[in-house]
């Protein structure tokens, strides 16, 4: 059973974090990827940078921007991480755009990923309805799991629709914004979390955008099976580096 | 079934196109596919969007013999003239449409990217006229070089935002512009400027266009006695100008396609914007086209001369054109398209925009027949060029 399947059963709210591969520097990723795991988190993205984040705030292009002069690759990614089952048995998933994986090749992408090791991919750029007719059986015949995404504009149909296409959890973006844009959240996510709740879906859900620290990742876990952290993560290893992220995970987990 | 060009119904011209968008503009998007073609076949829509594209904007735009031009190169030369459009360029068929568009859509604010700012006026023009609130992004290092064209927008009570990411040029415009729409999913519509960007933009933008070739049809046949030229020429950054010029020829290869793009200081020289030479099929701003990226697949920097070609991609419609060969595909130097620029100041007393002068460059790449008829879009006037031209010619 995939990784991300076995973890989405224990009976706990997960805590699940990104980060952008090279970036503070070109080699720590490995290094992050560990530390996180030792800190108690229970999946981790790995952000693949790209020159034109559209879906991104000004802290993860920031990073994306950095991670690229620093020579990150999806070759270089591959390399930096080829041995990672080694020491790493949490769930693993590659967060990035359609581009640089369409230039790669989308199998011998998906292809490196079993390799690997890699349990899943999040491409915000690839909309549900191509995936579903041209890269499903692609995804499957490596067993990845592909997360698509859900905001509160999302119709119910569509919602139904992307709940039979996946199959593993659904990202619900807590707010029709790009990352790291708002924080907390108001009424009108409570209504919207509840609505999801209500209409009793297959796959979980985890919520991200909006959250940064104990308070948000409670809210957000109140109505979700968990929580994904990024814009707030990024930013502490940028003020912090990569040797404090413990106490970044502790502040969260409380 | 007869051999098309044009769109199909999910969106692409053959390989390219589609919508490859963040679930969070899936709304948006869907809502504007969904009615666009139904909004446009509307009688009142056709007519109020007639009817300003005749009082307002001065159309139709004049089919000019440019004789001398004519006589210099031995073939016959007719300039469409958009740049006797107001606003100077051509843009302004396509803000009219989408502004008519937007309202009929219930939006009540307006984002837009603008590279050489001419986009970015047409938009808040048309939202003066309209009474609509209207926010620019334009890259911060674009700012700094076209800033008569700024001041316009600014008069014309636009607020004209910096964009500070990426390489502060029109593509990273475009990223802004993109995600203020994710950030305002209810009230705004995003003009884009050209024939780019997610289905149905690059199919509306065209179409909004398409008034360019639907024009040259009729005042050909009053001047030639035909509706068909051998060929038409436009330059090509996203390839607003150059589908709108296209778009009723299309489908009938009798008619020679030609497209120019920015060879910027030689194809091959590091700094250039010729993307169909240069550029692999990926994605960018939500469609799938040929675009100028690393082979790692990150999206590069064009350069040209002329701010509105100094586009990374093309229209996945150009892309069409030029896989299949159905348009021939040149491009020009930042020197060719300067002295074809001049040339028609002096032979024609027209000072065109450098985009429209790579146009004109076409007369260095090919050798046109005595008896052909070749129709050049100019796209734009030079006013907003001035500068360029002192500092090129030192003037």
């Amino acid at each position: 059973m995939n990784r991300i399947n076995q973890k989405l059963k224990e009976d706990k709210k997960l805590l699940s974090i990104y980060f952008t591969a090279g970036y503070p520097n070109i080699d720590d990723t490995a290094i992050i990827i560990q530390n996180l795991e030792k800190s108690g988190v229970d999946m981790i993205e790995i952000g693949l940078p790209f020159s034109d984040p559209l879906a991104d705030g000004p802290t993860i292009q920031a990073s994306s921007t950095q991670a690229l002069k620093n020579g990150m690759t999806s070759e270089v990614l591959f390399d930096q991480i080829k041995d990672i089952r080694q020491f790493v048995s949490i769930p693993l998933i590659i967060m990035g755009y359609f581009n640089p994986m369409l230039q790669y090749g989308i199998e011998a992408f998906c292809k490196k990923c079993q390799e690997i090791g890699i349990d899943g991919l999040i491409i915000p750029d690839l909309p549900v309805d191509v995936y579903h007719s041209e890269y499903k059986a692609t995804f499957e015949k490596y067993e990845l799991i592909n997360v698509f995404l859900i905001t509160p504009q999302t119709s119910d149909e569509r919602i139904h629709f992307i709940d039979s296409v996946s199959d593993g959890f659904i990202y619900m973006v807590s707010s029709a914004s790009t990352t790291g844009a708002k924080v907390g959240f108001g009424n009108t996510q409570t209504e919207y979390f509840e609505r999801i709740a209500n209409m009793n879906l297959k796959n979980p859900q985890i919520v991200g955008f909006g959250i940064s620290n104990n308070e948000t990742f409670t809210q957000a876990t109140k109505y979700a099976k968990g929580a994904i952290i990024g814009s707030a993560f990024v930013k502490h290893v940028t003020q912090n580096g990569i040797d404090t992220i413990d106490t970044f995970v502790n502040n969260i987990k409380n | 079934m007869k051999k098309t060009y044009n769109i199909n119904e999910k969106g692409y011209y053959g390989e390219f196109g589609g919508a490859f968008i963040p679930e969070m503009l899936y709304p948006n998007v869907e809502e504007l596919r969904q009615n666009y073609l139904k909004i446009m076949a509307e009688p009142s829509f056709k007519e109020e969007f007639h009817q300003l594209l005749k009082d307002y904007v001065g159309r139709p735009s004049p089919l000019y013999f440019a004789k001398r031009l004519s006589e210099k190169y031995n073939t016959k030369v007719y300039l469409k003239r958009e740049d006797l459009n107001h606003t100077g360029a051509h843009k302004v068929n396509n803000t009219i449409g989408q502004i008519l568009m937007a309202k009929r859509l219930g939006k009540n604010r307006i984002i837009a990217e603008t590279g050489a700012g001419q986009h970015g006026v047409a938009t808040a023009t048309v939202c003066a006229l309209m009474g609509i609130e209207c926010i620019v992004y334009m890259g911060e290092i674009d700012i700094a070089r076209q800033a008569p064209n700024v001041a316009r927008m600014k008069m014309l009570g636009a607020e004209v935002r910096p964009a500070l990411s990426g390489s502060r040029t029109l593509k990273d415009a475009t990223n802004e512009a993109i995600r203020d729409w994710i950030n305002n999913p209810v009230d705004t519509h995003y003009i884009i400027g050209s024939a780019i960007g997610p289905h149905p933009y690059p199919d509306m933008v065209t179409k909004f266009q398409s008034i360019i070739s639907e024009e040259i049809k009729w005042q050909l046949k009053e001047k030639e006695g035909k509706e068909n030229p051998d060929y038409v020429v436009a330059c090509i950054g996203g390839g607003s100008n150059a589908a709108g010029t296209y778009y009723h020829f299309l489908d009938n290869e009798a008619v020679g396609i030609i497209a120019v793009e920015a060879a910027g200081k030689g194809v091959h020289s590091g700094e250039s914007a010729a993307t169909s030479a240069l550029g692999k099929e990926g994605i960018i701003h939500g469609c799938k086209t040929l675009l100028m990226q690393t082979t790692d697949g990150q999206i590069t920097e064009p350069y040209s001369i002329s701010a509105g070609l100094d586009y990374p991609g093309v229209g996945p419609l150009h892309s069409h054109l030029y896989k299949s060969g159905r348009g021939e595909f040149y491009s020009a130097t930042d020197d060719e398209a300067m002295t074809a620029g001049l040339e028609l100041c002096q032979l024609e007393g027209i000072i065109p925009a450098i985009e429209s002068s790579h146009a004109l460059a076409i007369f260095e790449h090919k050798t046109f027949k005595p008896d052909d008829v070749v129709v050049i879009s100019l796209s734009g006037r030079g006013d907003k060029d001035l500068q360029n031209y002192i500092d090129y010619f030192k003037l």
